[in-house]
């Protein structure tokens, strides 16, 4: 398991420096003169050239990049150019919206998706796995936008029963959750079919193997050697889509959180590209980088937790 | 704001039985967020929006007419040479943070905003002054190193308020002004609160407390105002749904002018453009009517020339531009481009752009030009346009006030060189006499009118969608501002 771990660890680290660099040089490619952004069209020269120098434009790329990830490594994610305020700071406000709606919405999607797909396995061919297969066709195809907007129409503009947008903080955390309910349905409900599609059939490969035959055998119901043995050793599959889909929730709500005016990290990049924040999208890329490559790590562990097989042969 | 609080802040009102029954909050929507508080440091309108004439205040300022009257300054002399002006200011008016503001202020507003590092994004303003001086706490002179006639109207700019060295540092996310609001709370992504400065030296506001919520995407601006989750949307992104609230009797829609002239900026010194034969053919393929239905939902006034049409000044030129297609593709011949020709047409993201492109782009093929699109995002824009040049045509509107002077900048974007303009712009820009700056503006106007150096498409309109009880709102925006120091509820 040491050895195991070690390995994951090394890979770990690579990847994260390949991906500074990576990201440092694709951002800075970017056309756009942050400056010029910033003080429009009426600016003169002068000024311009006085605000580049100010934010420390004008220093040569190595240097800027090595600045940077020194001040990755001290915690030190920078100071937005627009915003002037640390970038840390404005990660920390953000990542009190967007990760409780990635975990929101996960936990969500788990919830259906465990208990659908298990019952479209244990009920192959049947109506409800017809429904259900039917149900999650539908679930992939529909844009998780264009059913937020539905969300909208039905539950804030006719029903009144939520606000259409927006975040009061967490003050008031049942007020807080419910602003994100919304948002949380629209992002989950897709995933949700992606994950019982994944649950039932690799439920059903697992079905058709020698150790259920064997269950069976031993004198256990259908439904006792699918609960016991199967569920657990399917798991795997289900646990990399887990991990895969809490990245994507945690990075990819940018369009949830535009439908729904929410202040999370997904908006916070949609808004510093646009404005040529570079230091803001570096540095919260970068984060995000972070975060998926741990995430991945620790799914690697969960698997030898679940297979002891992976841990004896790393 | 929510239905709750509102439910909440009418019933607390209700048990108290008071005799004042209207609403004192407000919860206003603008489209994109402040990138920081700095008035004086960024040339982003979001900025204005929220902090122009409510949380920041200068020497004049602007009313809802655009006219300008006066501020901080409460009145003021003009030496017979016009070279100095010497402002009187208001007595007894104090920065948030409770310093007196007084000239000193003043001198170190203007000298900040016109130093040589100093970041200002109209710092062109400022560039004729020669020397700020403190006369006692209550007077400021100004000297300028030549006449100006803009120099009043150039201080009623957001650009141009007045701050103090105490709080200077902070402004970015702190700001302290003198206005009729203090700046409360900035949730950065989500919404900014004001609240009543009880201390203001002006008529205290009807409103107690105002949050700003900033909604781009058009489909959410919608919900929002629908839900009743804002009270006032200005600048609401999507006209096509403007009759929608027309016809609901919770909402009012006033449709206001702005400063933009939105035009199809053409570069003068890229062939073929710097044949004037060619200018007017596109002027002339441009049916403006039909861009303004399709793109902009019927919401625009067109316009013959770079000028503002709700400006006293305004001259109507739209007949040098009628659209003419048989016309325009007898120019082309008589320039030599009977085929006619390939050209770019850029386009930056705000919808008029997009939209009115696509419209543009058609109009141009009936005459034989075959304009190329390419969408741009604003930085790209700024890089590509604005500096390099390299576009033969883009439409962009430019909403600052009073721009035509940019006409007379040979390097300015669309690289119009016309020595006759210039001289036009510089005696403009020398005198003060109120007919003989009419009939300059109206010479100025017909210059670039009949020169054809942009196809002049119409002036932005701006919509705003407003709950049925509120009154005081600005309709036309002569700056960027939602000014709430006029803002009340109906009982």
């Amino acid at each position: 398991m040491i050895r195991y771990t070690a390995g994951r660890l090394a890979s770990l680290i690579l990847s994260l420096i390949a991906a500074s660099i990576v990201i440092f040089a694709v951002i800075e490619v970017i056309p756009g003169d942050p400056a010029s952004f910033m003080l429009g069209v009426n600016a003169r020269e002068d000024t311009l050239a006085a605000l580049r120098d100010q934010m420390g434009l004008n220093d040569p790329l190595p240097v800027r990049y090595l600045n940077w990830v020194t001040g990755l490594l001290t915690g030190d994610l920078g100071t937005s150019w627009t915003y002037k305020t640390p970038v840390a700071d404005l990660v920390a406000d953000r990542i009190w919206v967007s990760l409780p709606l990635a975990i929101y919405a996960l936990t969500l999607s788990t919830l259906i998706a465990f208990p659908a797909g298990i019952i479209a396995a244990s009920r192959r061919g049947g109506p409800a796995d017809v429904t259900i297969m039917g149900a999650t066709q539908l679930g992939v195809a529909i844009p998780n936008f264009w059913f937020a907007m539905i969300l909208v129409l039905i539950f804030a503009i006719n029903l009144r029963w939520f606000s259409a947008g927006g975040f009061p903080g967490w003050e008031d955390p049942a007020l807080a959750l419910k602003s994100l309910t919304l948002p949380a349905i629209a992002l989950a409900l897709p995933q949700a079919a992606i994950l019982a599609r994944v649950m039932r059939s690799s439920l059903l490969d697992m079905l058709g193997e020698d150790f259920i035959r064997t269950a069976r055998a031993k004198g256990l119901s259908r439904r006792q050697a699918l609960w016991r043995h199967a569920v657990r050793n399917a798991l795997i599959p289900v646990l990399t889509i887990i991990g895969l889909q809490f990245s994507f929730l945690l990075a990819g709500g940018i369009i949830i959180e535009q439908v729904f005016f929410l202040p999370g990290l997904g908006r916070l990049i949609f808004q510093s590209i646009s404005a040529r924040d570079l230091i803001v999208v570096e540095s919260v890329v970068m984060l995000l980088v972070f975060t998926v490559i741990v995430v991945n790590f620790a799914v690697d562990l969960a698997y030898a937790a679940v297979d002891p097989r992976l841990r004896r042969r790393a | 704001m929510t239905f709750l609080t509102r439910l909440t802040a009418v019933s607390a009102f209700a048990l108290m039985a008071t005799t004042a029954t209207a609403q004192t909050d407000i919860t206003v929507a603008i489209q994109l967020e402040p990138p920081n508080l700095d008035p004086t440091g960024g040339a982003a309108q979001a900025i204005d929006s929220v902090l122009y004439s409510n949380v920041f205040e200068g020497l004049t300022r602007f009313m809802a007419d655009g006219s300008v009257v006066p501020g901080l300054a409460e009145s003021w002399d003009i030496s017979e040479d016009g070279l100095t002006y010497t402002f009187a200011l208001r007595s007894g008016v104090t920065f948030h943070d409770g310093t007196a503001m007084d000239a000193e202020d003043v001198k170190f507003s203007l000298d900040r905003a016109r130093a040589e590092d100093s970041t200002n994004a109209q710092k062109g303003l400022f560039a004729d002054i020669a020397e700020v001086t403190v006369i006692d706490p209550q007077t400021v002179e100004v000297t300028l190193s030549q006449q100006n006639g803009s120099f009043l109207f150039n201080m009623a700019w957001g650009d141009a308020v007045i701050v103090a060295p105490e709080s200077i540092e902070t402004i970015a996310s702190n700001p302290v002004g003198t206005g009729a609001f203090t700046f409360t709370d900035w949730v950065q992504g989500d919404r900014l609160e004001l609240t009543r400065n009880d201390a203001y030296w002006g008529d205290a506001p009807a409103l107690e407390t105002a949050t700003f919520r900033f909604i781009s995407d058009p489909t959410a601006a919608f919900a929002a105002v629908m839900a009743e989750d804002v009270d006032v949307f200005v600048g609401f992104p999507a006209p096509e749904n403007l009759p929608q609230f027309e016809a609901d009797p919770r909402f009012q829609v006033l449709v206001g002018n702005t400063e933009g002239e939105t035009i199809l900026s053409t570069n003068n010194q890229m062939p073929p453009f710097d044949n004037v034969l060619v200018r007017e053919a596109v002027a002339l393929a441009i049916d403006r009517q039909a861009i303004i239905d399709g793109a902009m939902f019927g919401y625009g006034t067109p316009i013959g020339t770079h000028f503002a049409p709700h400006n006293p000044d305004y001259v109507d030129l739209l007949g040098n531009s009628p659209h003419d297609p048989d016309r325009a593709r007898e120019l082309l011949a008589e320039a030599g481009f009977a085929d006619g020709f390939t050209t770019t047409l850029k386009l930056p993201p705000p919808s008029y752009a997009r939209r009115g492109g696509e419209i543009i782009a058609a109009q141009l093929r009936e005459v034989g030009i075959e304009a190329e699109i390419t969408n741009l995002e604003w930085a790209q824009w700024l890089e590509e346009v604005f500096k390099a040049k390299d576009f033969g045509l883009t439409i962009v509107s430019h909403t600052e006030p009073m721009d035509i002077g940019i006409y007379a900048n040979p390097d300015y974007y669309f690289q119009y060189d016309n020595i006759v303009f210039q001289a036009v712009m510089e005696k403009l820009n020398a005198t003060t006499d109120p007919a003989m700056r009419s009939e300059l503006m109206a010479a100025a106007q017909t210059i670039i009118s009949e020169d054809y150096v942009n196809g002049y498409l119409f002036q932005l309109a701006v919509p705003t969608v407003a709950q049925a009880g509120l009154n005081g709102l600005w309709t036309d925006q002569p700056t960027a501002a939602v000014d709430l120091t006029g803002v009340s509820w109906s009982e």
